[in-house]
């Protein structure tokens, strides 16, 4: 009997959930449908083809070779790259700002402490485009033309962005490449050898001084013996601008300063948290066994802290990812100034650009979230 | 269950509904919604008094004019280059008039039609007296502020690309973002068409240090758009803008309007309405001429205290004139 009545529970429990299901679908195949239809009243052009039409547009900073006469495909391209060089930029910054303002707050120097809460305080109460246009607007403003730009040794700073010499690799660079590869690898393979040997027998090895040594002396080495190939192109006045050198435009330092610097205020407080979650007893028990105060926080606190701070660290990251869209406010050619922006006026096939866009972001954020959650997994306490 | 298909029900009835004329949407809801830009002096920008004003508001001002015999039942929704197209699309204005420049693929792959010239322009340079430069061709190499989603900024390419110059653009989304990188120095030069160089200077710190230079690389022609399929409002938008330049042909003027009435003239009378039955077959009344040149103008006048000799900006009328007065404004008869 009790089988019975379970199987008609069951089954009206399923047939619900099949009429809920169909509602949905008739309701997304509704909005399709009514979509198509409206779009094909108003004689818009639809489909995909416009991505192999010329663009015809210039864009200020193209990561990828760009030019008027490439497709719209190029541009969004181009613009996909500019996002994810200021997102990934911007995460790394974020992170290390973020990490040391969140411990910087708990440190027991008062003047410390309190300069990082108020860092803290300022920068996530005021809302980003605010910040993005005080950046913008503010430096610029500041900042010389470029006939009396500030400068020194070869770099210049002036409303036109910030200027570099631009290393020029020659015959034998490869080699100096080679050399820095090399190094990093054997300041790895060292530091390895040097956590066993301190977990046999407690004796420390000087990693530090060694692995300066392969990473900067060993290719510094290589380059003078292979005769300096590797010299830099100074950037000169002519005409209107600085040519030659590497430039940075400064949309792209403005946006990349508010967003790190942003979020870097939400991330201290994440830090500071997972610091506080891991047990007083634990740092107390590693000063007791004589640890110093900043390696009891490197290899006793952080570690157990990281599985706190983590998960909301990566909702800070895909924050930083999305915001970056605020690039339009200041003329940044990021994704969806590019993409959402003018090719979608440009074509005016707002229908398949805007989910288009939604997917572009949908995929940068999901491919962040999988990596965090791989690195999280990775550090989980594992259970003995 | 029940509310779920009652959703559904409803969302069939609104889909229904959104096939109405144009023109009985807009006497049903008792006003035109009109797109215009976010503050061009003396096209469209809110005056002293917070009112919208200039010539491309005029131009909706007529229309609603001659639709409700009231230029004031107009409400205004200032579009960026942006999202000008998307926002008329989808239905949330009902005409752009938002010096807009008529090209075919606007006329055609966006679904949206022009309904006639209202002003003859062309996309000119704007740079500072102090770099001392006479010729747009003397510009290699400099960095120009335009805005994106534009002509301006597809020309531009053009131009750079014909005359084998180099060029860096920054494309801001607002007309105002524009200006203020231009005049914080992150450009050279700020391009843009002529008339909106002319009312973008006025905001300028001190406009007398911007020269405007005389080179015009383009044809700018601007007028009011509305969406395909529906020709019978496309046809009273493209009548009204006729009509206005119809009267200063003939010398009909928001002063002389009703001694006109009265004129023996024919081209006169139906123009106002006082033979045939001529704005009947638009859809709407009959005195409808009469209405908007008293309330709003003459195409003439409207030109004059928005963007000519009455106005701030003091743009010579140019290819604007009438054409038997050299320029090329020209309207077919009213008959």
């Amino acid at each position: 009997m009790r089988g019975f009545a379970r199987s008609v529970r069951d089954r009206r429990a399923i047939a619900l959930q099949a009429i809920l299901v169909f509602c949905i679908a008739a309701l997304v195949w509704f909005f399709l449908e009514n979509a198509r239809s409206n779009v094909a009243a108003q004689n818009t052009k639809t489909g995909f083809d416009f991505f192999w039409n010329t663009a015809g547009f210039g864009v200020v900073q193209a990561l990828i070779p760009y030019d008027e006469t490439s497709t719209y495909f190029r541009a969004f391209l181009v613009g996909l790259a500019n996002t994810l060089l200021v997102s990934a930029l911007g995460i790394v910054f974020a992170t290390v700002i973020g990490f040391l303002v969140g411990i910087g707050r708990l440190s027991s120097n008062w003047l410390v402490a309190r300069l990082c809460g108020g860092y803290v305080e300022l920068l996530r109460n005021l809302p980003l485009l605010f910040q993005i246009l005080f950046w913008y607007l503010a430096v610029l403003a500041s900042l010389p033309a470029p006939r009396n730009s500030f400068s020194l040794l070869g770099v210049y700073v002036n409303n036109r962005g910030l200027i570099l010499p631009r290393p020029v690799f020659g015959d034998g660079a490869e080699w100096v490449l080679t050399a820095f590869v090399g190094g990093v690898v054997l300041a790895l393979l060292f530091r390895a050898h040097a956590r066993r040997r301190q977990a046999e027998t407690g004796e420390m090895l000087p990693t530090g001084r060694l692995a300066l040594g392969a990473v900067v002396g060993l290719p510094l080495v290589v380059f003078l013996l292979a005769g300096a190939p590797i010299s830099f192109e100074v950037p000169e006045l002519r005409g209107f601008n600085f040519v030659g050198g590497l430039r940075l435009i400064p949309e792209f330092v403005a946006l990349l300063i508010a967003l790190s610097t942003y979020t870097a205020a939400f991330i201290a407080e994440i830090v500071r948290a997972g610091i506080l979650a891991v047990p007083r007893g634990q740092s107390e028990a590693a000063y007791s066994l004589g640890l110093r105060r900043g390696l009891a926080l490197r290899l006793i606190v952080l570690p157990q802290a990281l599985r706190v701070i983590i998960p909301p660290l990566t909702s800070q990251y895909l924050n930083l990812t999305k915001n970056s869209s605020l690039a339009v406010a200041i003329g940044y050619p990021d994704f969806f100034a590019l993409f959402a922006g003018t090719t979608l006026n440009q074509t005016g096939q707002a229908t398949e650009i805007i989910a288009i866009t939604m997917l572009v972001y949908l995929a940068i954020s999901l491919t962040t979230s999988a990596a965090m959650n791989w690195y999280n997994r990775a550090h989980a306490w594992v259970e003995r | 269950m029940v509310r779920c298909v009652s959703a559904f029900l409803i969302s069939i009835a609104f889909a229904g509904s959104a096939s109405a004329s144009t023109l009985d949407q807009v006497k049903s809801k008792g006003f035109v919604q009109c797109g215009v830009s976010q503050g061009v002096i003396g096209f469209s920008a809110p005056d002293d008094k917070g009112n919208w004003a200039g010539f491309d508001v005029d131009f909706c001002r007529a229309l609603a004019a001659a639709i409700f015999n009231d230029a004031n039942k107009v409400k205004y929704t200032p579009l960026s280059t942006k999202d000008r197209f998307t926002a008329l699309q989808s239905g949330e204005v009902d005409l752009l008039s938002r010096n807009t420049t008529w090209t075919l693929s606007r006329d055609t792959s966006l679904g949206l039609n022009f309904a006639a010239i209202s002003y003859y322009d062309g996309q000119g340079f704007m740079v500072k007296t102090a770099m001392k430069v006479n010729s747009a061709l003397e510009l290699s190499g400099a960095t120009l502020c335009t805005q994106t989603g534009t002509t301006t900024e597809l020309n531009l390419a053009d131009f750079f690309r014909t005359n084998k110059m180099k060029y860096e653009v920054v494309a801001f989304a607002t007309a105002d973002e524009t200006l203020r990188a231009y005049e914080g120095g992150r450009c050279d030069v700020f391009t843009s068409d002529v008339s909106q160089l002319f009312a973008q200077r006025l905001k300028l710190a001190n406009p007398a240090d911007h020269l405007i230079l005389p080179d015009i690389i383009s044809k700018e022609p601007f007028g009011p758009l509305v969406r395909h399929g529906d020709d019978q409002w496309f046809d009273i938008v493209k009548w009204v803008l006729f009509a206005m330049i119809d009267a200063e042909e003939l010398g009909v003027t928001s002063k002389n309007v009703d001694e006109m009435a009265k004129s023996a003239n024919p081209e006169v009378k139906r123009l106002l309405g006082t033979e045939g039955k001529l704005g009947e077959a638009l859809g709407i009344d009959n005195d409808w001429v009469v209405r908007l040149v008293k309330q709003v103008g003459n195409y003439g006048e409207v030109f004059d205290r928005n963007l000519g000799e009455a106005s701030r900006l003091k743009i010579d009328r140019g290819l604007n004139r009438l054409w038997n007065k050299g320029g090329l404004q020209y309207a077919p008869p009213i008959r």
